[in-house]
């Protein structure tokens, strides 16, 4: 009888897998990083490793549609004059104009006023649209101050000094010259189609010290009339958070690293920065600590998708939440309507992401009109209105479940983790367990 | 004329007066005394009001500026006239880091000397200044001039867009992208027009050198990627 050797599957690496070896071979071949849109595409604890207990013997629950449920929040209660009222906790993240068509603007504004929530500008500037359709509007204060002055700083609702997003803490930005309208290039001051770098830091500040003579500087200019956000990237939120608010912050902006941006580095958006989850709970602890949870909001952004995980940023301590790609896919980017031009340049529906190159087929990371021109503003930003109330509808759902009659009246209590990992991060017990790591007695 | 003690009365209520000048108002003129050091003094003025500070001023003196004329009998701090939009300040002595940061329009004078990073991201503005300037001074400055009677520190003009530099002295180094440049006639008459608006009568254009951006930077490019 002969011995036959089994046939044996060719093995890929775990290590050096297909997209691996693409890009070592793109790497090789065109010399340069990949830059792309979006925020990290890695799998990482997130709110799915979360669930609600609801309601049971020990707790009541509200009737659903009957009894109220209040969603509305107050940002800027701290120093402002003005603070901003808001109907619902959802509101949209900053964008620039320039990263996304005029339209695209547009329908964010028109979305936001229509669901009783503010938009935010972006590096470049305020256009006159999204101040026109924007009944509440965030101006983003940016280390590159492209487009920045004082007109504008003036007619905001609230000022956003940008330390770092969650994609690239630390980095700072670039839209290359393929995106350079002639409009673009005279918002920033800049000559058409060379690639505008956007600084990783402030050209007039540096450290906690400093940002506070700065936040003042903004109050002094705007008669201490706008509530002044500091935005900072996950990375490390309880001292990020302590020293915002030790400069005079009413607001902090923290953003985790699923949070998009419209153009960097891959290697960047991959391997820098924590998740969202990670981020909430030392955040949290920072304002406890400092007595200050609920007299300066917090503010939580990155792969916010559903109503059920705004509740649970809520639920972990935050007083509301931003959305950036949700809301633009929401008013149409990845749309499968699309499929075929996202075949021609290469990708699919759901997973282009060269917003840099400005050939968006759905016309918002887009300077060309004629592919802007497919987004209808008013279209677009009844879908974003739509979505927001979806989301709305669905946080008070779950908080009805509760026994909340205030979404922000959710509480960790209420949560049990899937995961070791989501455990340790929101500091709620494993499910099943009334203990989660760090906790001690183990 | 309304004069502010900032010893006396507080920060605020100057502001506020700058802030509430609308057009035929009564007082056109105003007087800072003791600022002692006091940070945000005169900033976001937007109208063309004249403020004369008597003494020294903290950061950002002047900050956002649109069209006033502001005189500083003393120093300042960092930031003075950042992202000034049009209009005057004129500091009679020394300027501390970020002058005329970000700056989108009108005429920063410095009579003394500035530190580092003066210029920085420039956008428009014309700043001169009769002393000296210390390191990365203009960094990724976009447009408006930069005119130095005295030396320049390491770094000039690094990551340089389209900003117009102008030194009369040594410069001890140039940044990344920037080079000197021709100095053609058109230079010497802004020059002459920026050195006679600040009214330094004592050096004559030709004694400078014109500084400007070799733009191979503009594109990136990977094998400038050490010039980074």
């Amino acid at each position: 009888m002969s011995y036959h050797n089994p046939f044996t599957p060719p093995r890929k690496s775990a290590t050096f897998d297909d997209h691996t070896l693409a890009e070592i071979r793109r790497a090789a071949a065109t010399g340069i990083y990949d830059i792309r849109g979006g925020g990290t595409k890695r799998k990482v604890p997130h709110f799915d490793d979360l669930l609600f207990l609801g309601a049971s013997i020990s707790r009541y629950p509200l009737e659903g549609y009957r009894e109220k449920c209040d969603t509305s929040v107050v940002l800027g209660t701290r120093f402002a004059r003005k603070p901003i009222h808001l109907k619902t906790p959802i509101t949209i993240a900053g964008m620039s104009f320039g990263a996304l068509s005029g339209n695209a603007k547009e329908a964010l504004g028109r979305g936001a006023t229509i669901a009783g929530t503010s938009t935010t500008t972006g590096d470049g500037g305020m256009t006159d649209e999204e101040r026109g359709h924007s009944q509440t509007l965030v101006y983003q204060y940016l280390p590159s101050r492209y487009g920045m002055n004082p007109k504008d700083l003036r007619r905001a609702d609230a000022i956003e000094v940008v330390v770092g997003q969650g994609a690239k803490p630390g980095g700072g930005g670039m839209l290359l010259g393929q995106k350079i309208s002639d409009r673009v290039a005279q918002m920033r001051n800049l000559p058409k189609g060379i690639d505008q770098r956007s600084a990783c830091r402030h050209p007039d500040w540096t450290g906690p010290d400093d940002l506070e003579i700065k936040i003042l500087e903004l109050r002094e200019i705007t008669d201490w009339e706008k509530p002044i956000y500091v935005k900072v990237g996950g990375a490390r939120p309880y001292y990020d958070t302590a020293l915002a608010v030790k400069a005079g912050a009413d607001v902090v902006v923290l953003d985790g690293m699923q949070g998009g941006t419209a153009a960097t580095q891959d290697v960047f958006i991959e391997n820098v920065g924590m998740p969202t989850l990670a981020c909430i709970r030392p955040a949290v602890q920072a304002l406890q600590d400092l007595g200050m949870h609920r007299k300066v909001q917090l503010i939580i952004s990155g792969g916010i998708r559903s109503g059920a995980d705004v509740a649970k940023a809520l639920a972990l301590g935050a007083d509301a939440v931003a959305i950036g790609t949700a809301a633009l896919v929401a008013i149409g980017d990845n749309d499968p309507r699309w499929e075929e031009e996202y075949q021609k340049l290469g990708t699919t529906a759901g997973a282009y992401d060269d917003w840099h190159e400005g050939k968006d087929p759905a016309g918002i990371t887009t300077q060309d009109p004629d592919l802007a021109a497919r987004l209808d503003p008013i279209a677009a930003g009844r879908r974003l209105a739509n979505y927001l109330k979806v989301m709305t509808l669905e946080a008070q759902t779950i908080a009805r479940a509760c026994g909340k009659n205030k979404l922000h009246n959710l509480e960790p209590e209420d949560l049990c983790a899937l995961t070791m990992e989501a455990a340790a991060m929101a500091q709620v017990p494993l499910a099943g367990t009334s203990w989660y790591p760090g906790k001690g007695g183990f | 004329m309304p004069v502010f003690d900032l010893s006396q009365t507080p920060l605020r209520e100057l502001n506020s007066a700058l802030h509430t000048l609308g057009a035929g108002a009564n007082d056109t003129a105003f007087e800072v005394v003791n600022p002692r050091g006091h940070h945000a003094v005169a900033v976001g003025i937007d109208t063309s009001v004249v403020v004369e500070i008597k003494g020294s001023v903290g950061y950002y003196c002047a900050g956002m500026n649109d069209g006033g004329t502001v005189t500083v009998h003393g120093s300042v701090g960092p930031g003075v006239a950042e992202n000034m939009m049009s209009g005057t300040v004129i500091i009679e002595g020394d300027a501390s880091q970020y002058a005329g940061a970000t700056g989108r329009g009108g005429l920063l004078v410095i009579k003394g000397n500035a530190a580092s990073r003066c210029g920085i991201s420039m956008k428009g503005i014309d700043i001169v200044v009769k002393g000296s300037i210390g390191h990365m001074s203009a960094f990724m400055g976009q447009s408006g001039h930069l005119v130095v009677c005295g030396d320049a520190g390491e770094a000039l003009g690094d990551s340089l867009y389209e900003a117009k530099l102008f030194v009369r002295g040594s410069v001890k180094s140039l940044g990344a992208d920037c080079i000197e440049k021709e100095m053609r006639p058109e230079h010497l008459a802004k020059l002459a027009e920026l050195l006679g608006k600040a009214g330094i009568t004592d050096v004559k254009p030709e004694e400078f050198k014109r500084y400007g951006s070799a733009r191979k930077l503009y594109n990136f490019n990977i094998d400038n990627a050490d010039a980074y």
